[in-house]
C-alpha cells in the first residue's frame, strides 16, 4: 500500500498536502471502495470550508463515499477534470486524483504517514 | 416445504418463556377504546355461498367492453391490448410484480427490462431510461426529487404548469412535504386570470422561471389534450439555469415531436396506454428518462448490458451505488424498486406494434378525437373550450352542469367525458372528452346524438 511521508492522513481516509494544500482519498480508499465511476465535488472556488465538511461523494461499483476535509481554508480550485476521469483515483490517487485544493489551509486533527500506516493495519487484520 | 410461521404449541411456548398467559396480555398496555373493535360479523359463508353472493355483487358492475361506451380519459386511456400482452405477462418466468434483489440471477428479467428501457428511450427521444416508476404521477415526483439534488438543494422554486395532471399536482405536494420546496405556477389565480391559452400561460410560466428555480414542469399533450412546442419555453427555462421535466403521453409520442429534440433534460410519464388495462385506475407503470449527464441523480433501478468473462452478452443491475440502498440517506430518492411486470407488458405491447403500429393507434386516435370534435361542437349551446392543436382529448362545455349531463349519457350506455370542474372552477360545465382507436364512428355518432338531446331531454 503507497503512504507518501510527505502527507498528513485523516481517519476517514482522505490525504492532506501540507505544502500545496491539495486534498484527495487514500490508495486504501481507493481499494477499498474498488472500481470508482462517479465524482461529484461539492464545493466551489472562493468558498471558505470548515475541516470534516464534506467536498466530495464518490461512487464504486459497490460503494459509495462521502468526502470529508481534512482542513479548513479557502478552495483556491476544484479539480474540474476528475469528474470525467474518476477512475484516476484508482490508478492515482495522490497524484491526478486531486479533489481540491486549499489556500491559508489549517489542519484538522491529522495523522503523519506512520501513524496513518499502523491505523490501516489494524483494519486490514 | 411447509410454511407454517408459528403453531399454537410453539405461541404457547413463547408465552410461557415472557411470562404472559395469553396474546392479549401482550397489548394490555395499550387502552382498551384504542384497540382493534370487536367486528359484529354475520356467520361466516360457505366457500359455495361467498362465491354465488360475490358473482351477484360483480353483476352489477358495467364495464366498458360489453357494456358501455367509453369517453373517459383524463390520464387513463381505453386503448386495445393485444392478447399476447397478456399471455408473455402470465408465464412463471416473468409473473411477478417486483423487482429483482437478486437481480443477475434472472438474466431474462433483466433482459426484458433492458428492452423496456430502450423503448423507452427511443419514445421520448431521450439518452436513459430507468427501469420504471409506480406511476406517472410518481415518477414526475421523482423529477423534482433529481432537480433539487441536482442543485444540491440550493434551488427550491419548482415551477409547475396548472395544466400538468391536477393528481400528479397533488402527489408532487405530497412528495415533496418536508422538503423545503416551493411550488409555484398552477394556483388558482393563474388560471383565473389567464383563459389557459396555450401562448399566455407559456409567458406567465416562463416569466415565473428565474435563478432560484431547479424544474419547470410541463405536460405533453397537456391535460386538456392539447399540444404545444416547449422549445422556447425550455430555452428560456435553461437561459436561467433550471431543468425542464416534460410529461409526456407515450401515444402521443409515436406521431408528434418528442420532447427530447425539444430539449426537455427529464421526459417522465404514465405507461397505462401501452398494454395495460384500465382496470379500477391502477395499479400502473411510470417511464422516467432523462440525459446521460444527470443519470447519476436518477432515482430507480438501471439495468445496463455488458459481457461475462467469457465475452458473451450479459445484463447487470448498473450504477447501483446512487440508489438509497447503498448511498442511505445521501441518496437522491428512497425508491430503488420498480414495476417490473407492467414495464414488461409496455416492452410486449411496443415491439408487438412496432414504430408504424404504434404511429396507427396514434393517427386512429387522433383522426376519430377531430372527428368527434368537430360534431360535438355543432351541437347547439356546446362548444370546443380551446383553439389550440389537440391529440386525442379536448375540453368541450356543455353548458350545464357536467354531472346531470354524465347521468343522462350512463342512462344511454355512454360513459361520459372528465368533469374539469372539479379542478379548475373556470371550466364548470365543461368536459374533458377522449377518443381512442377503441371507439368506433358509430359510437361517435351516438355520443352527438345523445348529446343533443341533452339540453331537450
Amino acid at each position: 500500500m503507497n503512504i507518501p511521508s510527505h502527507l498528513k492522513y485523516t481517519k476517514s481516509d482522505e490525504w492532506f498536502d501540507p505544502a500545496s494544500g491539495k486534498i484527495g482519498i487514500t490508495d486504501y480508499a481507493q481499494g477499498q471502495l474498488s472500481d470508482i465511476v462517479f465524482v461529484e465535488i461539492f464545493v466551489e472556488e472562493g468558498e471558505t470550508i470548515e475541516a470534516g465538511k464534506a467536498i466530495a461523494s464518490v461512487e464504486s461499483v459497490k460503494a459509495s463515499a462521502e468526502i470529508y476535509s481534512p482542513a479548513s481554508g479557502k478552495v483556491a480550485a476544484v479539480n474540474k477534470d476528475l469528474a470525467n476521469k474518476p477512475e484516476v483515483i484508482n490508478s492515482d490517487p495522490y497524484g491526478e486524483a486531486w479533489m481540491i485544493q486549499l489556500a491559508d489551509a489549517s489542519e484538522g486533527d491529522l495523522m503523519d504517514s506512520a501513524a496513518y500506516e499502523k491505523y490501516c493495519a489494524e483494519r486490514t487484520h | 416445504m411447509t410454511y407454517i410461521p408459528i403453531s399454537p404449541k410453539e405461541r404457547d411456548a413463547m408465552l410461557a418463556t415472557i411470562g404472559v398467559k395469553s396474546l392479549d396480555d401482550l397489548f394490555e398496555d395499550i387502552p382498551a377504546k384504542y384497540r382493534f373493535p370487536k367486528l359484529n360479523l354475520p356467520p361466516a359463508l360457505t366457500e359455495m355461498e361467498a362465491l354465488d353472493k360475490l358473482s351477484n355483487l360483480a353483476l352489477a358492475n358495467e364495464n366498458i367492453r360489453e357494456d358501455l361506451i367509453s369517453f373517459l380519459g383524463a390520464g387513463m386511456y381505453n386503448h386495445y391490448i393485444p392478447s399476447v400482452v397478456d399471455h408473455i405477462l402470465r408465464r412463471g418466468e416473468f409473473y411477478t410484480a417486483y423487482t429483482p434483489y437478486q437481480p443477475e440471477i434472472s438474466q431474462g428479467t433483466l433482459q426484458a427490462i433492458f428492452e423496456y428501457q430502450s423503448l423507452m428511450c427511443a419514445l421520448t427521444g431521450m439518452e436513459v431510461s430507468n427501469a420504471s416508476h409506480y406511476d406517472g404521477a410518481t415518477a414526475t415526483a421523482e423529477a423534482v426529487n433529481l432537480a433539487n439534488a441536482q442543485f444540491r438543494g440550493k434551488r427550491k422554486k419548482v415551477v409547475i404548469s396548472p395544466t400538468v395532471h391536477p393528481q400528479y399536482r397533488a402527489v408532487i405536494r405530497t412528495y415533496t412535504q418536508g422538503m423545503d420546496m416551493q411550488l409555484v405556477g398552477d394556483d388558482n389565480s393563474l388560471l383565473t386570470n389567464s383563459p389557459l391559452a396555450s401562448t399566455d400561460l407559456l409567458d406567465a410560466l416562463t416569466s415565473l422561471t428565474d435563478e432560484t428555480t431547479c424544474l419547470v414542469i410541463v405536460q405533453y399533450p397537456d391535460f386538456f389534450g392539447r399540444i404545444y412546442d416547449y422549445t422556447s419555453l425550455i430555452n428560456a427555462a435553461h437561459a436561467k439555469g433550471a431543468l425542464v421535466c416534460v410529461v409526456a403521453n407515450p401515444t402521443a409520442l409515436a406521431l408528434f415531436k418528442t420532447p427530447g429534440s425539444m430539449g426537455a433534460d427529464i421526459v417522465v410519464g404514465d405507461g397505462q396506454p401501452l398494454g395495460i388495462p384500465l382496470w379500477y385506475g391502477g395499479p400502473s407503470v411510470g417511464f422516467f428518462t432523462t440525459r446521460k449527464q444527470y443519470v447519476h441523480k436518477m432515482a430507480g433501478r438501471l439495468v445496463g448490458e455488458t459481457v461475462d468473462s467469457r465475452g458473451q452478452r450479459g445484463y447487470v443491475l448498473t450504477l447501483t451505488a446512487r440508489e438509497q440502498h447503498i448511498k442511505r440517506e445521501r441518496a437522491t430518492s428512497n425508491i430503488c424498486t420498480n414495476q417490473s411486470l407492467l414495464a414488461l407488458a409496455n416492452a410486449v405491447y411496443l415491439s408487438l406494434l412496432g414504430k408504424q403500429g404504434l404511429r396507427q393507434v396514434a393517427e386512429l386516435c387522433y383522426h376519430k378525437a377531430h372527428y368527434a370534435a368537430e360534431q360535438l361542437s355543432k351541437i347547439e349551446g356546446m362548444g370546443l373550450c380551446f383553439t389550440e392543436p389537440f391529440f386525442h382529448e379536448f375540453a368541450l362545455c356543455v353548458g350545464r352542469p357536467v354531472e346531470e349531463v354524465n347521468a343522462y349519457l350512463l342512462d344511454h350506455g355512454i360513459l361520459g367525458g372528465y368533469d374539469l370542474g372539479q379542478d379548475y372552477p373556470a371550466l364548470k360545465d365543461h368536459m374533458l372528452i377522449a377518443v381512442t382507436e377503441m371507439n368506433t364512428k358509430e359510437e361517435i355518432d351516438t355520443l352527438v346524438e345523445v348529446l343533443s338531446e341533452v339540453n331537450h331531454g
